[in-house]
């Protein structure tokens, strides 16, 4: 019995521990790790240590060592550090290690020390300098919080899809917090800082002051805080030893607990106890640890999925077993296999050894049309690496044109991406290359360019129209398009705020469409400008307003003013048919009511038109008398309509009878009053029953 | 409300569901109350998918139109655009965005929703003005085709015939293909595509790219429809011009115009007249003397293009006629409208010297003398007389096939052109007897209620053997139609 108790140690009342070695770890270090910048990534990943870090001299010798090591302390990979001075390290979800620098810069590495790329967070940290930074994972995705020397906080959500926000300004901060962690809470990123005895919470927008509940109040200031790895609890330490525990949103309390150990704890992480599946906080000094639990929340923790572990192995590039795990698993080609081809040709691509045929054959050969392969990713991975010509190739075998574009974009093969993204028939794709050709060619080689490409072409007119009107111009000469600059000039000429600008927009019009030999719209111009000008006469003259008129309504206009001899030169001038002018000026008299020179008018030759518009539009000014006058004259066909409209059903009927008509007869009847027209309707209904006996 | 989808042959209210479900998870990102910002072109099409109460299920609060200036200032913690991808819109976004209080507290979240495709022309833009790291979430809401009734689905997009044949803008052909890749994806690989017309063609080879585009993607859902059909607009100018004589399409013609019913009735005679093929070739009194009398100017347009089209052009000496009456009775500023119309093909000059309309009119049997509108037994009763050419195409097809019109098809603008999409043998039909076929017949650059509803009518017809969906750009009559073809020259005060 003994030997199975016999190394573990009491630990407060009802707990022990145990102290027992895994594994020895492989690595020889001779520098303490105090002095290092160290970063363990979680689920027994990588680990990142950076030596020499804290020398200030310059010497090459004394630059710091950035090493990567297996969890059981393997060496992967060593680069000497040559950037600029780092604050913290810490490692992504996807094992990529980020390097914080003093200025803010990230600089993100694989866990073979091959530099991925950078970012920035952002002017503000950049000119108050990186105080302390966290690295933190979310359901987003892993993020960088910064305390800058100006006591602001800076963060990041996911630094893959990077959007830098600077939270709120704690009122009177004039020191760094005591403490401060980055919480997760309905989705939203918010930091917990502790200044003295106060606990400050900032979101997005604001800041406010917050007292976790149950909290004793001489618990005194707070030295330290810890967040579970799933942002559920939270455990505070003061410093008169007092540490609480409860819920990291503060609504609840779990447990409190005195230990009496008034110092500063190096140390302070939430844990599972084994035994009891219980959550409880490891609280350790330089020669004290204490487990405080007491709760009955039960949290677990998320585990190694199988996608993970494949990610994992893929990472150490070991290939084949990762495959082969696959087809074990018979997981689905889009989860496993093609997933592990596509990072298997990632790596591929930056072999420099083999020419750029040999690789891009070789992935071909592999991956063929394996579905969930993304060509361009690879490519893209190609280029990032210096090899464009491979990355071309590589694109030739991705079947979606509009993945190609962007690449070809930014490897500068806008005229090959311009081709792909008309292929994709997708107008945005298009737009977005011309622009950008637009952006980078000279005016004559971007013109030339569109000339080959009539989609381009015309998608770019339709930017022009919106955007700038002018370039429009440039692009109907360059095609010698004269009925289409003809039209540009008709259409700019109606932004004319003067006359004369108007007028001479209408010339350039002419004489465009002159050149393109559409004789109809250089002569409506022409006409157009004549009327504009006899218009601005008109207006000085009368004093109204005629310009802008149509040459029918300022006809009108000068008839309704009585200016009859203007009309008659208009009419003239212009040469509006007969047919036309007669309606246009019976219709004017009559609004003028001038019947007087309506029926001389009527007298002055035959009317094209005939009598029976003179009738109806009498009767629709209510002037049967005048009416009456016209009834007469009317062509025999339309007598019946005439007489009718005046009112004169006895006539009407004589010329139906006259007609022999029986469609206009029961016309007329259908107009007869049982009481006054007793007369006309026996006359019609006699002529009727005669007509119907034949 | 969702009754009517169900109604028909093919159940379109998945669709409607497909819809619904994408715009809840976009709103459901932007955790918080939320203000939306509508881009209003967009407020018409929304409504057909989701009511206001959805939107409030979400927290939306509050819903403004997109102008320049400063936002309201809604207390929300969201401010979501609602938008086309337009850079004129965009820099209307811009100007907001740059107007925001930077001072108050609680600051906004902005997001874009741009309907119905994100935009990296619109992002770049953005990214250049220096806004575009304002904005949290920029996402997509693929919103193409947007069920109507049980067996309409129409995109809404009002300028689409415009966009295609005056400004040769094929964006709309984009995302009416998309649409039919949802489609497909919800209701199975349409195993025979058909098609006439430019636009017809494009769209079918974006359908064949965009499937080979995903050679993984193996769709396993068993095929609704049978067939589809895509019309060019342009290969049927005719119809949309003539009057509706259709109980909806009447009311659809006579909304918003006054007109006496004998002049009415003229006009009827008139375009009945033109279509039955008399007195086409020269100026015609009646339109004349509604010139002269200033009749409306899209009635006379209409006329005067339905003329033209019954004739295959004009004679130049007619056509100039027209033109020159109509400039100066109207204005001279619709010269730019002349041309337009021009452009389109709706007024044009008889180039050939021959009028193929007579052929066409004979062999697909456009013109009916003995209809019968109490128990109509043919398409033509619904415009009196007039059988709508694209609705014959449409009718030929099912039977006896296309092979027997191959002379007039080539009359008629663009290819005519046969696709077929391969299935998997599990997935191949067998009709049972007596079993309906159903076509999806896509009628790109819009379609009338006239038209559908001869569509409808050979749907029902006991033999007819063929149901038919409708798919449409845009719902249109010959008004809106030559409206949105209308240039809009508006002087400036002098």
């Amino acid at each position: 019995m003994d030997c199975y108790t016999a190394n573990w140690n009491p630990l407060g009342e009802d707990a022990f521990y145990r102290k027992f070695e895994l594994y020895t770890m492989e690595w020889n270090l001779k520098e303490d790790l105090r002095e290092c910048l160290v970063a363990a990534a979680p689920y027994g990943g990588p680990i990142a240590l950076l030596k020499n870090n804290a020398r200030k001299e310059k010497s090459p010798s004394a630059r710091p060592l950035l090493e990567i090591y297996s969890a059981s302390g393997l060496l992967l990979a060593s680069i000497p550090w040559k950037s600029g001075q780092l604050v913290q390290l810490g490692w992504t979800a996807s094992e990529d290690l980020l390097c914080i620098q003093k200025d803010g810069t990230v600089l993100i590495y694989n866990l073979f020390c091959e530099f991925k790329r950078h970012f920035s967070m952002g002017n503000e940290v950049l000119q108050n300098h990186v105080l302390e930074a966290k690295v933190f994972h979310t359901e987003y995705g892993t993020g960088v919080a910064i305390l800058t020397g100006a006591h602001r906080f800076s963060l990041a959500t996911n630094i893959d899809d990077l959007k830098l926000r600077r939270m709120p300004e704690v009122p009177g901060l004039q020191k760094p917090p005591s403490c401060w962690a980055v919480l997760s809470q309905d989705r939203v990123t918010i930091v917990l800082l502790a200044v003295g005895q106060d606990l400050y919470l900032l979101d997005n927008t604001s800041c406010s002051v917050v007292t976790p509940p149950g909290m004793s109040p001489s618990a005194g200031a707070y030295l330290q805080m810890a967040v579970s790895f799933n942002y559920r609890c939270l455990a505070l330490f003061t410093d008169t030893g007092y540490i609480w525990m409860g819920l990291a949103t503060l609504k609840e309390k779990l447990c409190e607990f005195n230990s009496s150990v008034r110092s500063l704890p190096k140390q302070m992480v939430w844990c599972m106890r084994p035994w009891s599946r219980q959550p409880a906080v490891v609280v350790a000094w330089d020669r004290q640890l204490m487990v405080v639990g007491n709760s009955t929340e039960c949290i677990q923790y998320k585990r190694l999925t199988i996608e993970v572990l494949l990610d994992r192995l893929v990472l150490r590039r070991l290939y084949p077993l990762a495959i082969r795990i696959c087809e074990y698993l018979r997981l689905s080609e889009i989860q496993g296999v093609s997933r592990i081809l596509a990072h298997w040709a990632c790596y591929k691509v930056q072999q420099k050894d083999k020419s750029d045929e040999e690789v891009a054959h070789a992935i071909n050969q592999k991956l063929g049309d394996t579905p969930g392969i993304s060509y361009s990713e690879i490519a893209a991975r190609a280029y990032d690496c210096g090899r464009t010509e491979l990355a071309i190739k590589l694109l030739e075998y991705e079947p979606r044109s509009g993945e190609q574009v962007p690449l070809l974009l930014k490897m500068k093969r806008s005229k090959l991406a311009l081709s792909k993204a008309i292929e994709s028939g997708d107008t945005d794709l298009v737009y977005t290359v011309v622009l950008h050709l637009k952006n980078e060619l000279n005016r004559g080689t971007f013109f030339m360019t569109l000339q080959n490409q009539p989609v381009a072409l015309s998608l770019y007119r339709q930017f022009c129209k919106h955007q700038e009107r002018e370039t429009l111009k440039d692009l109907y000469n360059q095609d010698d398009n004269h009925q289409e600059l003809g039209n540009f000039h008709v259409h700019s000429s109606y932004s004319e705020k003067r006359i004369e600008g108007r007028v001479g927009a209408l010339q350039n019009a002419v004489d465009e469409y002159y050149k393109a030999k559409n004789e109809f719209a250089a002569k409506a111009t022409e006409d157009q400008i004549k009327l504009l000008r006899l218009q601005r006469h008109f207006q000085e003259d009368f004093d109204k307003p005629y310009l802008d008129l149509s040459l029918h309504d300022t006809v009108s206009n000068l008839i309704l003013d009585g200016h009859h001899k203007r009309a008659e030169q208009l009419y003239r001038e212009f040469k509006i048919p007969d047919k036309r002018y007669w309606w246009l000026k019976i219709s004017a008299l009559a609004n003028r009511g001038d019947w007087e020179e309506m029926e001389k008018f009527s007298k002055s030759k035959k009317s094209p038109i005939g009598y029976l518009p003179f009738v109806e539009i009498s009767v629709k000014h209510h002037n049967r008398y005048e009416a009456k006058k016209y009834a007469p004259r009317v062509t025999p066909e339309q007598r019946v309509k005439a007489f009718v409209l005046v009112g004169d059903l006895d006539q009407a009927a004589d010329a139906a009878i006259e007609h022999k008509n029986e469609t206009e007869m029961n016309f007329v009847l259908s107009k007869c009053t049982a009481s006054t027209d007793a007369a006309v309707a026996e006359k019609l209904n006699r002529a009727r029953a005669q007509l119907l006996k034949k | 409300m969702a009754a009517h989808l169900s109604s028909g042959r093919v159940n379109l209210t998945a669709l409607r569901e497909a819809g619904r479900r994408e715009l809840r998870q976009f709103l459901d990102k932007c955790a918080g109350s939320k203000a939306i910002v509508w881009d209003e072109y967009l407020t018409g099409p929304f409504g057909l998918i989701a009511q206001y109460s959805l939107l409030k299920e979400h927290e939306v609060e509050k819903m403004v139109t997109l102008k320049p200036g400063r936002l309201p200032q809604a207390d929300v913690k969201n401010v979501i655009f609602f938008v086309r991808p337009k850079l004129e819109l965009m820099d209307i976004i811009t100007d907001n965005v740059l107007r925001e209080d930077r001072g108050r507290s609680p600051q906004r979240d902005f997001h874009i929703l741009f309907v119905p495709r994100r935009s990296l022309l619109c992002e770049q833009w953005l990214k250049e003005q220096g806004v575009l790291g304002s904005f949290i979430h920029r996402e997509q809401y693929s919103l193409d085709l947007i069920p109507v009734d049980g067996d309409l689905l129409s995109m809404e997009s009002e300028s689409a015939f415009k966009e295609c044949y005056l400004e040769s803008d094929q964006t709309s052909l984009y995302h009416a293909a998309k649409g039919l890749m949802t489609l497909q994806a919800l209701y199975g690989t349409i195993p025979q595509i058909f098609g006439k017309g430019e636009c017809a063609r494009h769209v079918a080879n974006m359908m064949i790219r965009m499937k080979r585009e995903f050679p993984g993607s193996q769709n396993s859902i068993f095929p609704v429809f049978d067939t589809l059909l895509l019309l060019d607009r342009n290969v049927d100018l005719l119809t949309p011009l003539a009057t509706q004589l259709t109980y909806e399409g009447l009311i659809d013609e006579i909304y918003g115009i006054q007109n006496t019913s004998e002049d009415f009735f003229d006009n009827l005679t008139v375009e009945q007249e033109f279509m039955s093929g008399i007195d086409t070739d020269k100026a015609n009194n009646y339109i004349e003397d509604c010139i002269a009398q200033k009749h409306p100017l899209i009635k006379i347009l209409r006329l005067v293009c339905l003329q033209s089209v019954c004739n295959s052009g004009l004679k130049q000496k007619v056509l100039d006629h027209y033109k020159r009456e109509i400039l100066q009775t109207y204005g001279y500023e619709h010269i730019l409208t002349l041309n337009n119309l021009e452009k389109a093909g709706l007024l044009k000059l008889q180039t050939s010297g021959r009028n193929n309309y007579p052929t066409i009119r004979k062999t697909l049997r456009l013109w009916m003398d003995d209809v019968n509108e109490q128990n109509p037994n043919d398409i033509s009763y619904v415009y009196s007389g007039y059988a709508p050419l694209s609705v014959r195409l449409a009718q030929l097809l099912a039977r006896p096939g296309w092979r027997s019109i191959e002379e007039v098809l080539k009359m008629l603008p663009g290819p005519h052109f046969e696709e077929r999409q391969q299935l998997p043998t599990g997935l191949q039909k067998k009709r049972q007897h007596g079993e309906n076929r159903v076509t999806l017949v896509f009628f790109l650059g819009g379609v009338t209620y006239a038209e559908i509803a001869a569509l409808r009518f050979l749907s029902q017809m006991e033999d007819g053997g063929t149901e038919y969906v409708i798919a449409t750009t845009k719902l249109i009559n010959g008004t809106s139609w030559i409206k949105s073809l209308m240039e809009k020259l508006e002087p400036a005060p002098f």
